[in-house]
């Protein structure tokens, strides 16, 4: 039944009917604005806060960099795009950016194919389901700064353990945090360990809505496990593979905290904010920070915050076209 | 995998802040801006803001003792961390300690702007000048030398801390004068290095890191990384070279355990025995003792090679946002008394700034078993005696920082001397 205006009392009597004609319209109306702007009202929280604390710094990041401005200096010169000009001349920019990459692909790639992998496993019947499955989202809820000095001291170079069991293997000691790709490894698996249940129990969530006549079918024409995994799961599945790339290129684009801790659990205090001392894994977010909080040139650093976000949207973007052409040649 | 969404950046960096200074307390001090003191009897927080342990801690309980309305906490973070904060922290005018230490790689960054701080004349202080060696008691003014903004704890006379049990393993001396005797030159510090590594001790290397011995070495020089107009001459200073190609030697030979300082591993070092030598100002001896817990009787000191230096050493200074001023610099007076400085040394090894305490019998008979009995009164003492000052500008620690990084890719064969040279320079002069 569709809503309507509840009745209006009936005039008591006595009253004179002059302004009978206008009370109807009046609530009538007063309801129309309800249900016109109630919606709004609800949500509008969420676009407040937004507004605030996510397009107000956005836009004031914006006019921040366009200027020579300092935490130490009261003035502020505005110098138009000559810190976008010094950034993208800077060759330690392109280093961060490179770094980035690099380790978002290394922990990207191999995280969600696990990931497939493992809901896979678990999207089958199991004894002790609930057990396996807050099992996976568990080295999600650590802290990152345990995970990060934890496998710091695992990638130690002396007295790390991986380090000791690849060398029961003939192995020398590696120097995890000083080589470029070794220390975009090791950053790596930090990325992975935290990351790789909650991206699972995704694809699981996903995986369950999967119609079982599929599988069955499949299973009598006899395709193999893997097989139904190609042909029928991904597949299936897509939209949410989608949205774990675009979520996971956006976070491995920002990745800080795993950087910055263990090059202080490696380089000492120094060697922090540069990501090592030759910025081996100093990746974008790490370079924003070094600018802004190090050194205090917040001019500087809100142009490469800027120009760090493009990239996000680009390599989202790149992304997005990736996957969704990626899944329709499965098909 | 998202890692931190928020569209900017300043409140993931903030709570990362949080995490990873645990040790960072609450918030107590600062805020407000009236500057007005407590009526008598009111129970008055007081905030200590330090980077590592200054010992302060038993004094607090004494203190407390005399002035029961007093309640002192001390805030401690890590050494980069701390001097960040603060200067965010003067700059957002909230957040400071009622008492902050200031290194003296940064005195001169706060020094530079004295409207953030009290001037310490301005609660009797300037009778202390007396007390104090003469070059710290400049570091702690403003640049005009009107407004006197930090008073000196310690200071950090140059030795060189060795282990006696690795010397004697690889067939060198182990007596301290002998040892001492071994490098009066850093070319001979490098020379004996080579020694100590052909005689391939399992597990350990002549020295921890080139980083601190470049450090020691440019102090030692009249003039560093600053001229006295505050200009970086890094690239003309023959001295700062002459420093970075002698701990470029050490890397060159294999002589360093490749440890970068205050670093976990470093630490784990010195409870491994992972290397001979390290460069030991007299706060050094008491972190020694810390990490090395189980080598005692096994470190000694002997004298640092290429005379006398200093490295290290703080101020604590009255930020402006305290709420305390008067009850905060009483405690500043007190924690930086002769006697205080002195028993702070016997606990810690932060060597005092008052040399009306080097000719002390009870400093100089003053020795520690942990490091063999050594009489490390007499050679801090003699130490700070020898110490002639050096100008330290406004960035000192932003170039000690590249410096160092060049210094680590050297050392982890990343380039050659040279290159890292060029790539030094280059950096240094973004240094604004």
């Amino acid at each position: 039944m569709a809503t309507r205006a509840p009745d209006r009392p009936a005039a008591p009597a006595g009253v004179p009917t002059r302004r009978h004609p206008r009370r109807p319209g009046w609530s009538a109306r007063l309801h129309r604005i309800d249900v016109a702007v109630s919606p709004y009202a609800y949500i509008a929280p969420f676009f407040l806060l937004f507004s605030a604390f996510g397009l107000f710094p956005l836009l004031y990041t914006a006019w921040v960099s366009l200027h020579e401005w300092t935490l130490l200096s009261d003035t502020q010169t505005f110098i138009g795009a000559e810190n976008y000009a010094t950034l993208l001349t800077d060759p330690y920019f392109w280093n961060a950016t490179f770094n980035t990459l690099s380790i978002g692909i290394i922990s990207t790639v191999p995280q969600l194919v696990l990931a497939i992998w493992l809901a896979h496993l678990l999207n089958r019947p199991l004894r002790a389901q609930t057990f396996f499955r807050i099992t996976l989202l568990l080295p999600n809820v650590t802290s990152v700064v345990a995970v990060v000095v934890i496998f710091s001291q695992l990638f130690g170079r002396d007295f790390g353990l991986i380090n000791w069991v690849l060398g029961l293997f003939g192995a020398g000691a590696i120097d995890w945090a000083a080589g470029t790709a070794t220390s975009h490894v090791a950053i790596s698996v930090m990325i992975m360990w935290r990351w790789t249940g909650y991206n699972a129990l995704i694809y699981l969530a996903a995986m369950q809505a999967v119609p079982r006549e599929l599988y069955e079918a499949a299973t009598i024409d006899g395709a193999s496990g893997l097989t139904q995994l190609r042909r029928i799961t991904v597949p299936m599945i897509r939209p949410t593979i989608v949205f774990t790339v675009i979520v996971s290129t956006i976070g491995a684009m920002q990745i800080l905290a795993e950087p910055l801790l263990f090059a202080a659990t490696t380089s000492g205090s120094g060697g922090m904010v540069t990501g090592g001392p030759d910025r081996q894994f100093q990746t974008l977010a790490l370079y924003v920070y070094e600018h802004g909080f190090t050194n205090f040139d917040f001019g500087y650093a809100s142009a490469a915050s800027w120009v760090m976000f493009v990239f996000v949207v680009i390599a989202a973007g790149v992304n997005y076209l990736f996957t969704r052409r990626m899944g329709g040649e499965i098909r | 995998m998202g890692i931190l969404r928020p569209r900017l950046l300043a409140p993931a960096v903030a709570a990362l802040l949080a995490a990873s200074v645990a040790a960072c307390g609450g918030d107590s001090g600062g805020g407000g801006g009236t500057t007005g003191s407590a009526e008598p009897g009111e129970k008055i927080t007081l905030t200590v803001g330090l980077f590592g342990d200054f010992g302060f801690k038993p004094l607090y309980e004494e203190y407390k003792k005399t002035h029961p309305n007093i309640e002192i906490t001390e805030r401690v973070s890590e050494f980069a961390d701390h001097h960040n904060n603060l200067i965010k922290r003067l700059a957002t005018n909230a957040g400071t300690a009622d008492i902050e230490a200031v290194e003296v790689g940064y005195i001169s960054t706060f020094t530079a702007t004295p409207d953030k701080f009290h001037n310490l004349k301005d609660y009797g202080l300037d009778a202390r000048q007396s007390d104090y060696l003469d070059w710290k008691w400049q570091q702690g003014l403003s640049k005009d030398g009107s407004a006197l903004l930090g008073l000196g704890t310690d200071v950090g006379g140059l030795a060189m801390c060795y282990r006696k049990d690795l010397f004697e393993k690889a067939g060198l001396p182990s007596d301290r004068d002998e040892v001492s005797a071994l490098w009066p030159t850093w070319e001979q510090y490098i020379e004996t290095g080579k020694k100590f590594a052909a005689a391939n001790v399992a597990g350990a290397k002549f020295v921890d890191s080139p980083g601190e011995i470049f450090r020691a070495m440019v102090n030692q020089a009249p003039v560093g990384l600053y001229d006295a107009q505050d200009n970086i001459i890094v690239a003309s200073n023959p001295e700062v070279k002459k420093a970075w190609d002698l701990s470029n030697q050490l890397s060159q030979n294999g002589l360093t355990a490749k440890l970068a300082a205050f670093s976990p591993p470093w630490n784990t070092g010195f409870a491994k025995g992972s290397f001979a030598t390290i460069i030991c100002p007299a706060w050094m001896t008491g972190y020694i003792q810390e990490q090395a817990k189980d080598a005692s009787g096994k470190w000694d000191i002997a004298a640092v090679p290429g005379g006398a230096g200093n490295s290290g050493g703080s101020h604590l200074m009255l930020p402006k946002q305290g709420k305390h001023p008067k009850e905060a610099a009483e405690l500043i007076n007190w924690l930086t008394s002769k006697e205080n400085q002195a028993r702070v040394f016997k606990e810690e090894g932060t060597f005092p700034s008052i040399p009306a305490l080097y000719d002390d019998p009870s400093i100089q008979s003053f020795t520690k078993p942990f490091f063999g009995d050594a009489p490390i009164g007499k050679i801090y003492s003699d130490a700070a005696k020898a110490l002639k000052p050096q100008h330290l500008g406004p960035k000192e620690a932003e170039v000690r920082t590249a410096i160092g990084n060049g210094l680590g890719r050297v050392e982890q064969g990343k380039q050659t001397p040279d290159e890292a040279w060029a790539q030094v320079l280059k950096d240094v002069e973004k240094i604004k």
